[in-house]
Formats: C-alpha cells, structure tokens, sequence
C-alpha cells in the first residue's frame, strides 16, 4: 500500500496565542474554533503543539493508538525536534480532523490510520517541521527579549539557554511566542547527533491511566440517554430474516424496543454496511439487552451461497492450482526448462488456515445523531472511512461530524472496517437516542472479516553445485479484496511480485488463483506476508535440507551479494539483501547457531522483508513428551532509525508471540454452514505459560528513515518455529494451524 | 415569629428498601436492587460506571474482568450479584492506596512498560495482586498459573513486572 504523503500540509502550519497567553502551532481549523471553547479542554485540543504558561507542553497525537505505541513515539519526534521537557509534556489523542470543503470533507491533520506500520513513517515526514517551527518561535521569543541574535541561542529540556547561560522556561516565553510570525518555510530538522529523546526508551505515554483503569476504551464511553444495543446477527453469510418473535424479549425489565438491521446491500462494498442482517435489542443497560437478546425467537433464511469450510476450499483449491493461473504475478526465465534439466527438484504444498482477529476490545460504537450533527465513539483503524460511513448515512455536512479517536483493544485489522459502525448509526437514527452498541464475543468470532485461507504450491529446482536455478509459487487464496474490488485487482492483497526469492533466482514463476468464499474476509496484521512468508520460509527450509545445505549459510548463499533489489509493493522502492542478510547473520549468531548440535534442541530460522522493515528469527525449543517447549527466541530486526526502542520491542516481541499463538492453535471452522468458535474455549490464544518466557530483541542501529514497527516482526516467527519444530522433531508441517498437524505426525 | 407551618397532608410513608443486595466495591457499600442475575461485571460497567473492569468474553476465558473478591481471584463476567451479598469487592480502581499512591504492581507495570494495547492489563494486574497475596515469592511455574489472556502478546513484560512488584512489596513488608 502506497499513501500520498500531504507534502502540501506544512505550508498550513499555524501559529497564535490565546486569551490565556498559550502558544498553540496547529491546523487553520482552529482559526474558527473559539479559545473560550477550546480553554484548558485537553479532551478537545485541536492542535499538536501547545504550550501553557506554567510550561505544560499539550501535544496532541493524530494517529489512532490500537497497541502500537503510535501515539507514545508521534509525540516523541515532535518533542525532540521542540527540545520539549518530556516531563511536563502531556500527550492528548486527536479527534479525526476534517474540514468542510464545499460539502466535501478535507483532511486538515494528514495520516490518521493504524494500517500497515505507516504512521510513524508519516509522522517523520511531516510532523518533525510541527516541533521546528513552534521551538523557532520560542527561540525568537527569547532573542527579542535579551536583544540577542537568535543564532546565539540554544534550547534544551523545555528552555533557551543564551551563550551567557541565562535561561528562559518555554513556559515564560508562549505568549510573546505566539505573536512571532513565522517564517515562510519550516526550519531544518536536526541532525541526528543532536537528538536527546529519539532513539532513546521511553514507557506507554498512558501507561498511569491504563494500570489504574482510568484509561477510556470507547467501550467505556457513555452518553446520558444512550441505550445499549445488542445485536443478533445472521449466521449465515448473505441470509435475511425470515420469522421473529420479540414478546419474550420485550417483557425483560430495561428493554426499551427491538429492531430489526436489513440485510447488506449486495452492490455496496464489504466493510462499508453492516456485515450481517439482525435483530437488535436496545435497552438501558447491557445486562438486560443481553437478556432479552437471548430470549428473541428468530429463524434465519440462509444466503444463496453456503459458506465453506477450509477443508472444503481446499479440494477445491487443488483443482484449481493444477490449471492456469487467474493473474500471472511474476514470471522470470524459463521454469519448466531449468526444471527439466535440474539433478534436484522439490515441491511441497502449505495450507493456511482462516482465522478470526479475536481483538480483545469487541466491535463497539457509541453515536449520537441528531439533525443538527453527529457523533462517534468507536475503536478505528481507519477513521476516515468510519466518517464516509456516517456521513453517507446521516447526509450531514462534514464540520458537522465529530470521530473521536480513543486508545483501541487491539485491531489487528478489524477496525479497518466499518460495518459496527454503519449498525450504530442505523439504529441510532430509527430509534431517536444515542447509541451504545455493544458486540459479545460470541459476535465478534461469528461475523468477523476473517484473514483469508490459502493454500500454496511450491516447486523449487538447483543445479549441480546444488545452487537453487528455479522456483515457483502458486497461490490459491480467498482474497480480501473480493466484495470490495473489481476481480481483477484481487491479486493484489494476496500474492507480491518482488516477495523473495523474486530476483535472487533466474527461473522464477509467481501465479495467483482466485477461491471464492461466502465468509466474510479483511485485513489481518501484516497482511498476506503472514501467509506467504511461512510457505516460502519453509519451502527454503525443505530445499536447504534435502540439499543438505545448512539452513543458515543456504539463506545467505541465495541473498547473496549485498545488492538493492526493486520491490514496488508497500515498503519499497526497493528491498536491501544486505540488510536482510545482516538481520538473518545477527538472530543466527545470537541463538547460538554454530553450537545448535550440541543441545538436543531443534533450531529454526526465518526471515522476510515486510512493509520496509528487515527481520529474522530464529527458534530453540524441544518436544518433552507431547509438550513444546521453546526454549529461546532471538527477534533480530532492522526498522530503520528506531523513534522509541522500549515500544519498538513491545511490538516486536508482541508480534512474535502473537505469531506463535495464532501458528499454533487458531483457526476458524464451519458446521451446518456457520461458524463454529464463539469464544476463547474454543478459539484457544496462548497463555503465559504456553509462551516462551522472553524474546530477545537485536535492533540494528540505523541512519535509515524509520519504518514503524508493528507489522514486521510477525511473518517470519512462525516459518521459523516450524522450522525449529522439524529440526527437534523431523516432522515437517505443511499446515497453520501447527499444533493439530503436528499431534497428528507425532 | 411565624409558626413552622405543618407538612403536606401526604399519603406517602418513607419505608426502608426492601430486599437489593448489599455488596461492598473499594471499601464503599452499595445496594443492587435490580436483577440479582446481573453479572458483577456489567453491574460494575454499567450502573456504577466503573469501567477499568473489561468486557472481553462471557465465559470467565479471558480474564479482562478480574477483580478480588473477598480478597480472592474472580472473574466479573462469571459473578451474579445475587453470590455477593454481604462481600468486599476490590476492582482495578480501588487498588492503589487510599493516599492515591499507587500499588507496587501499578508501579512495576509502568516500570516494565507492560502495556501494549491495554484492555486486559487491569485484568492482569489483578490476577497478579491475587497471585503476591498468596505467593509473594512467586517462581516462573507460579506466574504461569495465570491464566489471564493478552491478545498482543505481552506475557514477557508482565512476568517481569509481577517479579518487580513482589521483590518490592517483600522489602517492604520487612
């Protein structure tokens, strides 16, 4: 994915005072929002800088935090490029910014998205110039009232410091700051040898409201009047109603009314409505909308198409991937010749499981329309497609429209969609109060928008000298972009032409083929490079072995020289084999790869290159009796310049963990054509003590502009685990989920 | 001097609440009089609005719900009101000290920065309290007995910080 940087926006940077002699550098929105109404309302800042008289640095964070640690790490490189005092500065979500353009909304804050590890990439762009420009007016400032040149001074730690070692608190300098005129261009971010706060650790900005509960997840929100929504929904994929009977539901103290949620449009895409026809129950408290929700009496007319259990999907798969390909992603040299001629040849087939997200925060919304405006509360990924969804169901003007951005319950990409919210706005509309809808988590398994399944087929050729000459990869796969794009672009979520080993063998074919599916799917966490990384990181694994190549010195040979490669997918332009080769070198020395012999464990590697980041892992664990138990995890990683260390090894640590969770154990099934889990029981994330009990991180120094970190540290945990797995065990795994397959080869 | 002119004639008698549940939540007494079924946690998120305790699931799997009762690990979701007459309830909001200091798990976990996305840390920190109050010497196999989920994976940092926490409370209780 490739988003337009609004290289334009830094030419907007505003600056003023306010009646309480604060320095705000912001956004021309607030040209029209009154000080007396903004106040000291940190709730409703609408700026990224703010500096009070008593020093209290506001700095208002745009993107929205789902675990990421976004909004720790945007306030951070705004801060050191301010010199702010990390002790006083006070780091405040930002609703969505959107202005109202003749009718249409215009994005006044730029990126606003928790997808793909962007935002920090984003924030680097464009918000160093936000800290500039407010630390140049303070310096002005200073330079006015000693009469000094401005050059002569320097600023630390919430201060300007003259040559004469007079200082003045930025606290004292905000209001004749704010009357400074800036200049007409931003000044010149530091230089890397200057920085006091980036690169440097720093904890979870919210981490004192979160570990006394006082943080607020929109599910905490409430409104005064608001009824809480339960919602049971069609189990089946494009079924309606066909018979309710609501009188016992109605007769449930607290219960105000039922309601009924068409059944989504077929012509509108998946994941801008609601996923799901339903029946709703609106009362004044959960405990009795879940109540009466239970006592609804429904019968369901099914979908015209039933949905498919993987296993089903994957029969068909296998008939489809022996003919041609519906998009021919790659095609290099002549396979089928090299293949011919080779004194090695292999091939292997990977099956993906479907899984469901199993956010601990469930889908949620409060809104509250009336004709006059809106407003949502909800847990978003994508902000700007929850506001096309209300703006679209209510008609409003966009200044009219209010999205509030609180911290997430994870997303993992479920909050990328938008049909919770559709249902909130639906029924807030029809029932003439706020809203409170709330999923249970039986809801939140049944009608999610699952990560696709897929099954690849791999076939690999070497020569003599036991050099790999060809390769393909065939991808069967129920893509996400179907109900959401023409056909013809259903490849493109699913299956990266430049993906290694792409460029590193001559003979090379890359092919997609499209599986339908009634199920409902979206994006998941690192998206295909989930799937894709544990084929292709296990086939080299399978090739290595049966050339009786060691895993880690085959991987470097195939790297081979330290080259950029074009890549022209989402972390690109290009893809460094040096930094991938130094990433895999670094996890192996760190393992102890040399000595793996001497342990009686098994050892496992992987490595990929996701979204711009370089990463390796390498695995040691041991089967004791019918137990895995992984001794240790190395999580070497390249992010570029790294904007808050502690919080880029929450992620990758997170990732890893997250990985071998979802690897081992997940997956979703159907029986009677509907989904089976409805909850933790049966949809088992690993425990503390099914978990190795750390993760070693190597984080390579970088002068290379950051690249985030969320997404990076998953694809290549799980290949390396099953590689680890075949090592200790000489059963090889073909399937994720691992853990079956495994009891089943034992 | 006006006389104090007489009450109302009225037919209403104040009585004392018959029935409710009295249940005792970070040291303040409270009385449910609604359904005696409804859960200790939807009690707690929706009619006291205390909304550190987390919704996660419906079948005491994951753990976002727990608070001590009586001192002990419970799950608030698997609660009815109706098995807490006459307990102590102690959520995530009455752990810190009466002073406002907050508790040596609270400060371990900002020092561990084990946060992540943070719906199920109050949960953890909870079970962890349940854990120290029981074991304030806890080895890895003790931390493993807890059962609490962390969907972004978080274990590592929450091992550590449970380890802090009780190294800090036993000097201090020496």
């Amino acid at each position: 994915m490739t988003l337009a940087h609004d290289a334009g926006r830094r030419r907007f940077l505003r600056v003023f005072g306010t009646a309480t002699g604060a320095l705000v550098v912001g956004l021309p929105a607030l040209a029209w929002t009154p000080d007396e109404l903004l106040g000291q309302d940190l709730v409703r800042l609408n700026a990224y800088v703010r500096i009070e008289p008593d020093g209290t640095t506001v700095i208002g964070a745009r993107d929205p935090e789902v675990g990421q640690g976004i909004r720790t790490a945007e306030a951070r490189i705004i801060a050191e490029e301010l010199d702010a005092d990390w002790a006083r500065v006070v780091v405040a979500p930002l609703d969505l910014g959107v202005a109202n353009s003749g009718g249409e909304p215009h994005w006044t804050y730029g990126h606003q998205m928790a997808s793909g590890s962007t935002s920090v990439p984003a924030a680097w762009n464009d918000l160093r110039a936000v800290g500039a420009t407010a630390r140049e007016l303070l310096v002005r400032a200073a330079a006015s009232r000693w009469q000094v040149r401005p050059d002569s001074l320097r600023t630390a730690r919430g201060m300007v410091i003259a040559a004469d070692g007079r200082e003045l608190a930025y606290g004292e300098l905000a209001e004749a700051a704010s009357k400074v005129k800036p200049a007409a261009n931003p000044p010149q971010p530091k230089i890397a040898s200057q920085y006091t706060l980036v690169g440097r650790d720093v904890g979870d900005a919210d981490a004192a409201d979160i570990v006394t509960g006082r943080q607020r997840f929109a599910i905490d929100e409430w409104l005064g009047d608001a009824l809480v929504a339960v919602v049971v929904r069609c189990p089946y994929p494009g079924g309606k109603l066909a018979h309710l009977d609501d009188a016992a539901a109605l007769h449930i103290k607290g219960v105000e009314k039922v309601m009924t949620v068409p059944a989504p449009d077929p012509a509108r895409a998946l994941g801008t409505q609601q996923l799901a026809a339903g029946v709703a129950v609106l009362a004044t408290d959960t405990w009795a909308a879940l109540q009466a929700a239970a006592r609804l009496e429904i019968r369901w007319d099914r979908g015209a198409r039933a949905a498919q259990d993987d296993q089903v999907l994957a029969g068909i798969a296998g008939t489809l991937l022996a003919g041609e390909p519906t998009k021919a992603v790659r095609s290099d040299g002549d396979f089928a010749n090299a293949a011919r001629h080779a004194p090695h040849r292999f091939e292997a087939e990977y099956r993906i499981a479907t899984i469901a997200h199993a956010e601990l925060e469930p889908p949620n919304a409060l809104v509250k329309v009336d004709g006059q405006q809106a407003l949502l509360v909800a847990p978003l990924q994508n902000p700007r497609a929850a506001f096309e969804t209300l703006q679209r169901l209510t008609g409003l003007p966009p200044d009219r429209i209010r999205v509030e951005l609180p911290r997430a319950g994870g997303g993992f990409g479920r909050f990328l969609e938008t049909d919770y919210v559709a249902e909130a706005v639906m029924l807030a509309k029809a029932a003439g109060k706020p809203i409170k809808l709330t999923w249970t988590r039986a809801d939140a398994f049944a009608n999610d928008t699952y990560r696709p399944f897929s099954v690849h087929k791999l076939q690999a050729c070497a020569d003599r000298k036991r050099k790999p000459t060809g390769w393909t990869h065939r991808i069967a796969s129920t893509s996400r972009l179907a109900g959401r794009e023409p056909r013809e672009r259903w490849w493109l979520s699913e299956m990266h032409p430049d993906d290694l080993p792409a460029g590193l063998v001559d003979n090379l074919q890359y092919g997609w083929y499209a599986l339908d599916s009634a199920l409902p799917r979206g994006s998941y966490r690192a998206s295909s490079h989930g799937a894709n990384a544990f084929a292709t990181e296990c086939f080299i694994d399978e090739v290595a072995y049966g050339l009786k190549q060691d895993a880690l010195e085959f991987r470097l040979a195939l790297l081979g020289e330290a080259r950029k490669l074009a890549y022209r997918g989402h972390g690109g332009p290009v893809l460094d084999t040096g930094r991938l080769k130094w990433v895999l070198q670094l996890a192996a020395d760190a393992i102890g790869w040399d000595k793996r012999h001497t342990h009686g464990h098994g050892f496992g590697l992987a490595c990929h290159f996701t979204f711009g980041g370089y990463v390796a892992h390498a695995v040691e664990l041991s089967m004791q009796g019918r137990q895995l138990v992984i001794h240790n995890v190395v999580c070497a990683a390249d992010l570029g310049r790294v904007v808050n260390p502690l919080g880029a090894r929450a992620a990758l640590v997170g990732a890893t963990l997250d990985a071998f969770s979802t690897a081992l154990r997940q997956r979703i099934t159907l029986k009677d054509d509907r989904v089976v889990q409805r909850g933790f029981r049966d949809y088992p994330l690993a425990t503390m003590a099914q978990m190795p009990h750390d993760v070693q991180v190597v984080l390579v120094p970088s002068e290379e502009n950051p690249t985030g970190a969320f997404d990076m540290g998953f694809p290549s945990a799980a290949p390396a685990l099953a590689n680890a797995i075949f090592a200790g065990t000489t059963v090889r795994v073909h399937q994720m989920p691992i853990w079956p397959e495994l009891m089943r080869l034992l | 001097m006006p006389a104090i002119p007489p009450s109302p004639p009225t037919d209403i008698v104040p009585q004392p609440i018959r029935g409710g549940i009295d249940v005792s939540i970070n040291g303040k007494h409270f009385r449910h009089t609604g359904d005696p079924a409804m859960p200790l946690l939807w009690y707690l998120r929706d009619i006291l609005r205390l909304t550190g305790c987390k919704y996660g699931c419906d079948d005491r799997s994951c753990g976002a719900c727990s608070v001590l009762v009586d001192g002990k690990l419970g799950r608030a979701c698997g609660l009815a009101m109706r098995d807490l007459a006459g307990k102590q309830v102690t959520t995530i909001e009455g752990l810190a000290g009466t002073d406002g200091g907050l508790h040596p798990l609270q400060q371990a976990w900002i020092a561990e920065d084990a946060i992540l996305c943070g719906y199920c840390q109050p949960g953890q920190i909870m079970a962890a309290a349940d854990l120290l109050a029981r074991q304030p010497n806890p080895g890895d196999a003790d931390i493993d007995g807890i059962a609490n989920l962390c969907r972004c994976g978080s274990y590592p940092r929450i091992r550590r910080a449970i380890l802090r926490a009780a190294k800090t409370m036993r000097s201090g209780a020496q």
